[in-house]
């Protein structure tokens, strides 16, 4: 295999890694914008990956699944709302709470429901998203360059990758380009703002959340019914926290979080592919340093490297009616 | 013009009545305003201006009460029906998104449809009418952080008018400006009067009222006190009636008898945590027995001079002496021991634990002294009749060391600070807003105790952003403009040139 042979296939990779980052990403980007910490993406994702699996194994319908996992992952949104809209509470505690819920009850009810450690049943083939094979994607195959590139990184993908990035654009619109965007914004600076112009602060920001849960649904879904067939314990792996870590590294800004993610994605690609190769005069390296760099990158860059990231003014902070 | 036609009433508030918890805020009110006037509501922090004016804004709702708009009954629940009513409101904290354009922050609540695109045009052409209808230039698409003070008040005007607003309700509107800000701001509300709109000022600044006003009505402790025709009092009669006593509006004070130079400050430059001159290469000397005061608006590098000189800054270049030594790098402790003290300029952030207990705080800083106790423990007992004596001394309301700080009144917080450091004797004394959200009461107290300093050979460095009490107190004043000190006056200089050079215009 020559090494271009070898780029495209990372490449392929990289994609389909970075896809669950990219949903969550952006989910975290409509909670943080509304001033709304979303440390509980990690949990959403875990828990709407499960509600994903155990629907489409029931169903046999994989866009049954896809309902499931937006429902649950919404639900979690609303519980987090409740804990930090409604009531002012900590939003990294209510978050971190979130997490653990979805960790154990992920597992408690696997358990009870399939007995199989954890790991729900098989999810038929129906019940998956599979890969589309684009329009003419055998006959570009011998076009040097981009017939490989839209062979193998374009085409053969499932319909949630597609929906993926279709979503960029589309949040850009939304946050940009409608009131709903405006005042989703002005909400994460000055939310005192937004009250005196006489909109509702809770209910803007719980409609964030309710944006967020939606999007942070289809990146647990994509977890165990496109990339897996099943789900297995703790399977979203710290990839909330990644997809936050990208979040801050694109400054909160949709175009940028979907090169951060493709990065990272790439980053992750790569260490697969390392493993058990050895580099010219260093030898074998152990594949642990490289499943290891995109975490370090993120610490480099959560570091400070990127400039000074300003996050939204009021993020964090439970608005409360002062004067 | 009859004012008792109720049609002529822009506003009638009758028997208005609120309680927070057991604190009465506003007892059975009556106001009217008239159409077409500039109506003054003034009164001490705390007399309940601003929960007044809150419950017209719909941010609370009256125990008790009606509300009326141009004779008509309404119901205010929340601000959307205070807007739809035709009132608006320019908030003391500008309630501007600052990562937002003008236009942005004008149509937010107001936008014109579901897509943004639509409304744009049509909210660019108003803000073009209304500004040549009112004088009120400002580019629609600069950046709010990147306008001044005055501009920024002038886009919540404008965010008002743009909701229709026949009625304007301003909230201490002159506290962040320049004095040529807060005259142009006083040009335009004149203009608004006379095409027609109502319009309501809360203010402390008796200066204001009798300079803009057409009535003014008076607040005292939860009750509406008296109502006047501007024209028909005196400033000396306003300051009774929000005081309930006559009170001294000027110090007064005696020549002063300056001795040697107890504290200098020589080319001293200070950065801000994002890197940007705060403090631009200042010098200058403070006598002992003078009071030096620094004017300047708000944010003009005053902060960041008084944190530098309390050790609380670093400063990237230059040298402070004290006493003829060398004291940049020294840490707070380390000067408090040369015989510095340091009231800051924020008793909430820095001068004080508000959870504390009276006591706790009233030797905050000074607990490693033996009085109050040996090695790592402290005398409970020791500070607790400290505080008591301060308490006396300093007329601190209630007088209970054993009360949590954060229950006392504004004014007796300040005293609480300022017994501390007055009461350790120290040479040098440095004051940042010495008297910011205190009652008049207690600020005529603070400046006695100021002015006793001073006649008692010490040097004391005042910053503030009051004018009034600069000039009232120094003895010499020093201007400081983006960073830098623009010139030096007697105490006895001119409103009009000091506003001028505080706006950067003369020297």
């Amino acid at each position: 295999m020559d090494y271009f042979d070898i780029f495209i296939s990372i490449l392929g990779s990289a994609v389909r890694l970075s896809i669950p980052l990219l949903f969550t990403a952006l989910a975290g980007l409509f909670s943080e914008r509304a001033g709304i910490f979303d440390i509980g993406l990690e949990g959403k994702m875990l828990a709407s990956a499960f509600a994903a699996a155990c629907v489409a194994y029931w169903t046999g319908n994989a866009w049954f699944g896809l309902l499931g996992g937006i429902s649950v992952s919404i639900v979690f949104s609303f519980v987090h709302g409740f804990a930090s809209i409604t009531n002012r509470g900590n939003q990294i505690v209510s978050g971190v709470a979130l997490n653990f819920v979805a960790a154990g009850l992920t597992i408690v009810l696997g358990q009870a429901w399939f007995r199989q450690g954890g790991r729900t049943g098989q999810v038929p083939p129906e019940g998956r998203f599979s890969s589309i094979v684009l329009p003419g994607a055998d006959m570009m195959r011998d076009v040097p360059i981009i017939g490989p590139l839209y062979a193998n990184v374009i085409s053969g993908n499932n319909v949630l990758t597609y929906i993926a990035f279709l979503m960029v654009p589309i949040s850009w619109w939304v946050l940009y380009r409608t009131r709903f965007g405006l005042r989703l914004r002005a909400v994460g600076e000055n939310p005192g703002a937004v009250d005196t112009a006489g909109i509702s602060v809770a209910w803007m920001r719980y409609r964030s959340l309710i944006v967020a849960g939606f999007l942070c649904g289809f990146a647990g879904t994509y977890l165990s019914i496109a990339q897996s067939a099943a789900f297995i314990n703790n399977m979203s792996a710290g990839k909330g926290y990644i997809a936050l870590a990208a979040l801050i590294f694109a400054k909160w800004k949709p175009v940028p979080v979907m090169l951060a993610c493709l990065l990272f994605g790439f980053l992750d690609a790569f260490a697969n592919f390392m493993q058990g190769k050895s580099l010219p005069l260093i030898g074998e390296v152990p594949v642990q340093i490289f499943q290891a760099l995109p975490y370090i990158l993120t610490c480099v860059l959560l570091a400070g490297f990127i400039g000074t990231a300003r996050p939204p003014k009021a993020g964090g902070v439970p608005y409360t009616k002062e004067r | 013009m009859s004012l008792d036609s109720p049609k002529e009433h822009a506003i009638e508030l009758v028997g208005i009545d609120k309680k927070f918890g057991t604190v009465h805020a506003n007892k059975n009110i009556n106001l009217t305003v008239a159409k077409g006037s500039i109506h003054g509501i003034i009164g001490e922090n705390g007399a309940g201006k601003s929960t007044l004016m809150s419950i017209l804004y719909g941010f609370y709702q009256a125990d008790h009460g009606e509300i009326r708009i141009s004779g008509k009954p309404v119901t205010i629940r929340d601000s959307q029906a205070a807007i739809a009513a035709g009132i608006g409101m320019v908030h003391q904290h500008f309630m501007l998104v600052e990562n937002f354009t003008v236009l942005e922050n004008v149509m937010l609540g107001a936008e014109g449809g579901q897509l943004l695109a639509k409304g744009v045009a049509s909210a660019r052409k108003e803000l073009k009418r209304l500004e040549d209808d009112y004088g009120l230039e400002v580019d629609p698409d600069a950046v709010i952080e990147e306008l001044p003070v005055g501009s920024q008040q002038r886009v919540e005007i404008l965010k008002a008018l743009y909701r229709g607003a026949d009625i304007l309700i301003l909230d201490e509107p002159t506290g962040v400006l320049t004095p040529p800000e807060a005259d142009h701001l006083f040009k335009v509300l004149r203009v608004l009067r006379d095409q027609g709109k109502t319009i309501i000022l809360i203010t402390h600044k008796l200066r204001e009222i009798m300079a803009i006003t057409d009535t003014v009505s008076v607040m005292r402790r939860g009750e509406m006190v008296a109502t006047r025709k501007t024209a028909e009092t005196t400033v000396e009669e306003l300051a009774e009636l929000m005081v309930g006593r006559r009170v001294l509006l000027r110090v007064e004070k005696g020549a002063a008898n300056p001795g040697g130079v107890l504290m200098s400050v020589r080319n001293l430059t200070v950065k801000d945590s994002r890197g940007v001159t705060m403090v631009d290469d200042v010098s200058f000397d403070v006598r002992a027995g003078e009071i030096v005061g620094i004017a300047g608006v708000a944010g003009n590098g005053q902060s960041e001079l008084l944190e530098a000189i309390a050790g609380i800054r670093k400063p990237s270049s230059g040298e402070i002496f004290i006493d003829g030594k060398p004291v940049a790098g020294v840490d707070p402790a380390g000067l408090r021991d040369l015989g510095l003290a340091h009231i800051p300029e924020d008793r909430h952030h820095m001068g004080l634990v508000l959870k504390f207990e009276e006591y706790e705080n009233s030797i905050l800083g000074y607990h490693r002294d033996p009085r109050y106790g040996r090695g790592p423990l402290l005398d409970l007992e020791a500070m607790r009749k400290d505080a008591e004596e301060k308490i006396g001394k300093y007329d601190i309301r209630p007088p209970n060391p054993r009360l949590r700080t954060a229950n006392f009144s504004g004014g007796n917080q300040q005293k609480i600070v300022v017994a501390r450091e007055i009461e350790r004797d120290p040479k040098m004394l440095i004051i940042g807003q010495p008297t910011r959200g205190v009652d008049i009461g207690a600020i005529e107290f603070i400046h006695k105790r100021i002015i006793e300093m001073r006649d008692a050979s010490k040097a004391v460095l005042l910053v503030s952003v009051e004018l009034d009490e600069i000039r009232s107190l120094s003895d010499r004043i020093l201007v400081m403009f983006a960073g830098k000190i623009v010139g030096e006056k007697s105490g006895e200089a001119g409103e009009q040139t000091l506003g001028l050079m505080m706006a950067g215009i003369a020297a």
